[in-house]
């Protein structure tokens, strides 16, 4: 399977995400610099955390009017597989992929540390292999992962079953304290319509192997993983 | 020809760091000042002599790109050299 990471000025997460795939999944992996539009055939794009353009304007403002964004966008809409992490779901929402917006923390710091997520939704490619009733460990570091929408949006999210995963305590309740930065109906991810595009604040390619203490992260490659072998 | 978008966070967003600075400055003795809500001010130039050209085209820009209407407003001010 082949994954293409693009890298815009500031991403700092692309070589987590090459790492993690390459060389702890096994699978292909190239990195796409944002001015080129040949995403080189991929099965699924990642756009990974970091700071681009300095978090310049607005998070994500500017790397979503990158070059390769347009063939991302094409990608997406053919049905491909489109998977934003921490900055990249801040590009996901700012090239309106993904409804809603991910404002400044609501205690204004940068949170580092691991959060437990419930995953809401497992008939997603990126989530066909994980647990409802199992809560995943997986690390945040973020200062705008407040996810906001109106409320139509969220009407519409929740209906549809479009929140994928939702902060909570090791228990799996939803609670205002499992809430790190404040957003929405504590969610942490959301998918589009079409289930082929999802955007999450946490980072799963940082929680892939035992040396780091934690392997949470493998349930939502393994998924995509699994979702190209049947395919394939 | 001088623009200024002026952008401002849509009614109804929580803003932490308004928050924040109406706290310090009540801890500095303006207790009486309140609601405060950080924007946006966004300056540039242009060459460009038609008046409606450029209020057209500098607000087509602060509706793509200056202010995400997901979240903020927007509103553009034309001064003459």
């Amino acid at each position: 399977m082949r994954f293409s990471i693009l890298v815009f000025p500031g991403s700092n997460c692309d070589y987590d995400a090459y790492h993690s795939i390459r060389h702890v999944l096994g699978e292909e992996a190239a990195f796409i610099w944002h001015g080129d539009i040949d995403l080189q055939s991929p099965d699924c794009v990642i756009l990974p955390g970091g700071f681009s353009y300095g978090d310049y304007l607005r998070c994500g403002a500017m790397a979503a009017f990158s070059p390769a964004m347009e063939s991302v966008k094409a990608f997406a809409a053919t049905g491909g597989l489109v998977l934003g992490i921490c900055n990249g779901f801040q590009v996901l929402t700012e090239t309106g992929m993904l409804p809603g917006a991910l404002l400044r923390n609501r205690s204004l710091s940068f949170i580092c540390k691991d959060v437990y997520l419930k995953t809401e939704n497992i008939d997603l490619p990126f989530t066909r292999r994980l647990d409802k009733n199992a809560p995943i460990r997986i690390p945040i570091a973020h200062a705008e992962g407040n996810y906001f929408c109106d409320q139509e949006t969220l009407d519409e999210l929740e209906s549809g079953n479009r929140v994928v995963f939702r902060y909570c305590d090791r228990n799996g309740q939803v609670t205002e304290t499992a809430n790190p930065n404040g957003s929405l109906n504590n969610i942490a991810g959301i998918t589009n319509r079409e289930g082929n595009v999802l955007g999450m604040m946490p980072h799963p390619e940082r929680a892939m192997e035992t040396i780091v203490g934690n392997t949470d992260g493998m349930g939502v490659f393994q998924s995509i993983l699994t979702q190209f072998q049947e395919v394939h | 020809m001088k623009v200024r978008v002026i952008v401002r966070l849509k009614k109804g967003v929580l803003d932490p760091q308004g928050k924040a600075i109406e706290k310090t400055a009540a801890k500095q003795g303006y207790e009486k000042f309140k609601g405060f809500r950080l924007g946006k001010i966004i300056e540039f130039q242009t060459d460009e002599t038609d008046r409606e050209t450029v209020l057209r085209q500098a607000e087509q820009l602060a509706d793509k790109f200056l202010a995400n209407t997901v979240i903020e407003n927007y509103e553009v001010q034309i001064e003459d050299n």
